[in-house]
């Protein structure tokens, strides 16, 4: 099949991913991305504006956020040198506040008196409804009827932070859907509204933006690694959905040849059932603003994408990471639902860290690594979020499976003398 | 390649102005609820009086669209609506109305997948819409910075390519979109999506469609939210055009009778006098 063919006029200014990124919304919309594009590196750039924004993410958010070893991880799973870099210990429990602050900051310096967001496990809404409690902002957070059920506590917390969280009923009720209703709110009131993607996703400048401001994980990970350990990782793990936790992370090392960057996205029932796994199965597109990989039907659909991580359940990837893949600078594993719980139960015997579900994925990930890259590799993991708000889910599977995932366990706990490893 | 057949739209305005009235462009969704009620919604249209015809493609996440259109597609796709499926509508259309133009609307990914998926690409593509009697594109996520992917091969192909201005959009923006478009100028008349509530008397309005005017040669059609014939009576005098979607879309939920007699009351209403 041919490819779509690249758009010869598009000037490199908008999106630097090569073939993809770009601006494909309504013109109505036009004016205010081309705002924020314009006014993003002044923003960036203005030593106030970024002082504002450390101080708040030190005072406030609780930065830097620790660099955890996890021998008994290690142990479990054949070896390794593990380190976790703990966005769990975030305010709010993961990495998606450091966006918030940052957009919200913009938002005001913009004049924008009203926040919009999208969430799909339900933190980015509730980071976002932080900050905009934080600074008195209304705040909206559209979130899929089928992820409000799924994440009641989240939609709790939300509410109880002052936002109105609008459920979506339309397409598969999840967060594509979120999505396509944030961009219907902000078409009908862009002059006044500020809508803080959650991801490193939509339309340019979004993809950099949100980049920008998650990058702090990164450089602050590669200092610890440095003083921690001596040297760089030679592999930096980080699950995926649109690519934030991953890109963050990733942006500090893109630079160090000899540090494997690894992206971990949800193969949900299995890739030849129904998945989220957008870099294996995905194909070009355009969909919400970007030019990417996305889960579309030979008519240019979009198919509905599974994971039992709301907040991996998304038919489409951020641009920047289809152009790493291509320049063959990161690769990207797939990881089932069954597969990200053992991780989940695992990490919360062996560390006493109990993962969310999207980071169990690439905590899945590293029993393979470690067999490819041998048991003296040094694996940094971004720990992006904590378990708490998949509780439920993971109850409801234990329950229709606790039998099955008990026994699993225990016989994976004795094959790897989970007792063994020590701190 | 077929014999061309230039200027379907230009001639639609042409004779709409010469009866001293606005042109009524109606869109309605393909396959809306099925391929053959769909196309007996398309044709009670046509024959009622729509003068251009805007067939829209279903998309799986018509985020620019209103619940009335975004239902419509839902009810497409549920019944199997492929983009092949509404070429074929289209082709059905233009067996019956030959001087009918048919404005093809969509969002870009089903029309970019048809390019990559055609054995001669977007060129390729484009010139079979041509042949099967469409005679313009308007595609509302593809911006003029990023239309030439698929506007350059259209208007090769001798389709008109239709722009779309809002009402935020900055005058160096509009020079920019009327620059790029052929066929006819959408003015957007509010700034929402599909279905929302016009005040069609507005000031804003009016002075955005003036300001418009004093930029284009092209026909202007204004359109999002208009529903009732006092709407396009208060617009006619205004614009070369006036369209109604989700207030069509609504209707033909009742049948092609009901749907017939709005179109006549709105066509009834496109007079400038
Ligand atoms: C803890 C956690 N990790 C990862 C993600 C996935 O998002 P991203 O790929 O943008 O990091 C989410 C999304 O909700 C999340 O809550």
């Amino acid at each position: 099949m041919a490819d779509i063919p690249p758009d010869s006029d598009s000037p490199a200014a908008l999106g630097d991913f090569g073939q993809f990124g770009g601006r494909y919304v309504a013109e109505t919309l036009m004016p205010a991305v081309e705002q924020l594009a314009r006014e993003w590196p002044l923003a960036w750039a203005d030593e106030a504006f970024r002082a504002d924004y450390s101080r708040i993410l030190s005072e406030y958010v609780g930065r830097p956020s620790p660099l955890t070893p996890a021998p008994r991880l290690a142990a479990a799973i054949g070896g390794g040198q593990i380190w976790l870099k703990r966005e769990d210990l975030n305010h709010t429990g993961a990495h998606k506040i450091n966006n918030c602050v940052g957009q919200v900051l913009l938002a005001r310096r913009l004049g924008k008196t009203r926040i919009i967001a999208e969430t799909g496990a339900g933190q980015h809404g509730v980071a976002t409804a932080t900050v905009c409690a934080y600074f008195g902002l209304p705040c909206v957070v559209y979130m899929g009827a089928e992820d409000v059920a799924r994440q009641a506590l989240n939609v709790f917390r939300m509410r109880l932070l002052g936002a109105e969280v609008r459920p979506v009923q339309a397409g598969s009720a999840t967060l594509k859907d979120a999505i396509n209703e944030a961009l219907r709110d902000w078409v009908a009131n862009v002059a006044d509204t500020h809508y803080v993607i959650g991801s490193v996703m939509g339309p340019d400048p979004y993809p950099s933006m949100v980049r920008d401001l998650q990058r702090v994980i990164g450089d602050e990970a590669r200092a610890q690694c440095l003083d921690r350990i001596g040297s760089l990782p030679d592999a930096v793990v980080a699950c995926v959905g649109g690519g934030s936790n991953a890109i963050g992370i990733f942006a500090a090392f893109i630079d160090d040849p000899g540090v494997q960057l690894i992206g971990v996205e949800a193969a949900g029932e299995g890739l030849d059932g129904r998945h989220a796994a957008t870099m294996s199965r995905g194909e070009v597109g355009v969909y919400h603003g970007m030019r990417s990989l996305v889960l579309q039907d030979d008519d240019g659909q979009l198919q509905e994408a599974h994971s039992i991580s709301a907040g991996l359940d998304y038919p489409g990837i951020g641009p920047e990471h289809a152009y790493l893949r291509e320049r063959g600078r990161a690769r990207y594993l797939a990881i089932d639902d069954e597969q990200a719980l053992a991780a989940l139960s695992l990490l919360s015997r062996t560390e006493g860290i109990i993962p969310a579900l999207e980071t169990a994925h690439a905590l899945a990930a590293l029993e393979s690594l470690v067999a490819e890259l041998g048991p003296k590799a040094k694996i940094l993991v971004n720990l992006s979020g904590r378990g708490d708000k998949d509780m439920h889910t993971v109850m409801g599977r234990l329950d229709a499976e606790s039998l099955a995932l008990v026994e699993r366990a225990r016989a994976h706990s004795s094959q790897t003398k989970l007792g063994e490893g020590t701190r | 390649m077929s014999a061309v057949q230039p200027g379907r739209i230009a001639a639609a305005f042409e004779r709409c102005r010469g009866q001293g009235r606005a042109a009524l462009v109606g869109y309605l969704t393909g396959f809306d609820p099925d391929h053959e009620r769909g196309l007996a919604s398309l044709i009670a249209a046509c024959e009622a009086g729509v003068d251009v015809l805007e067939l829209g493609v279903p998309f799986s996440d018509p985020t620019a669209d209103g619940p009335e259109i975004q239902s419509a597609m839902v009810r497409a796709l549920a019944a199997g609506a492929t983009l092949e499926g509404v070429l074929a509508l289209a082709s059905a259309v233009r067996s019956r109305f030959a001087e009918l133009p048919i404005v093809l609307f969509s969002y870009a990914n089903p029309l970019l997948r048809a390019c990559s998926r055609d054995a001669a690409g977007a060129r390729g593509f484009c010139q079979r819409l041509r042949d099967l009697g469409v005679d313009a594109l308007l595609v509302v996520d593809l911006p003029p910075e990023q239309a030439s992917i698929l506007r350059a091969p259209a208007r090769a192909a001798n389709l008109d390519w239709i722009g779309l201005c809002a009402p935020t959009s900055p005058p160096a923006r509009l020079d920019k979109i009327v620059e790029a478009a052929s066929g006819f100028v959408y003015a957007v008349s509010l700034t929402g999506v599909t279905g929302s509530a016009l005040d069609a008397n507005s000031h804003s309005l009016r002075s955005q469609l003036e300001d418009l005017r004093g930029r284009t040669q092209l026909p202007i059609a204004v359109g999002f939210g208009v529903r009732e014939p006092s709407q396009v009576r208060a617009l006619a005098p205004q614009v070369d055009g006036v369209v109604v979607g989700s207030a069509l879309v609504k209707a033909g939920r009742s049948g092609p009778d009901p749907l017939a007699s709005l179109v006549a009351d709105l066509r009834a209403a496109t007079s400038k006098g």
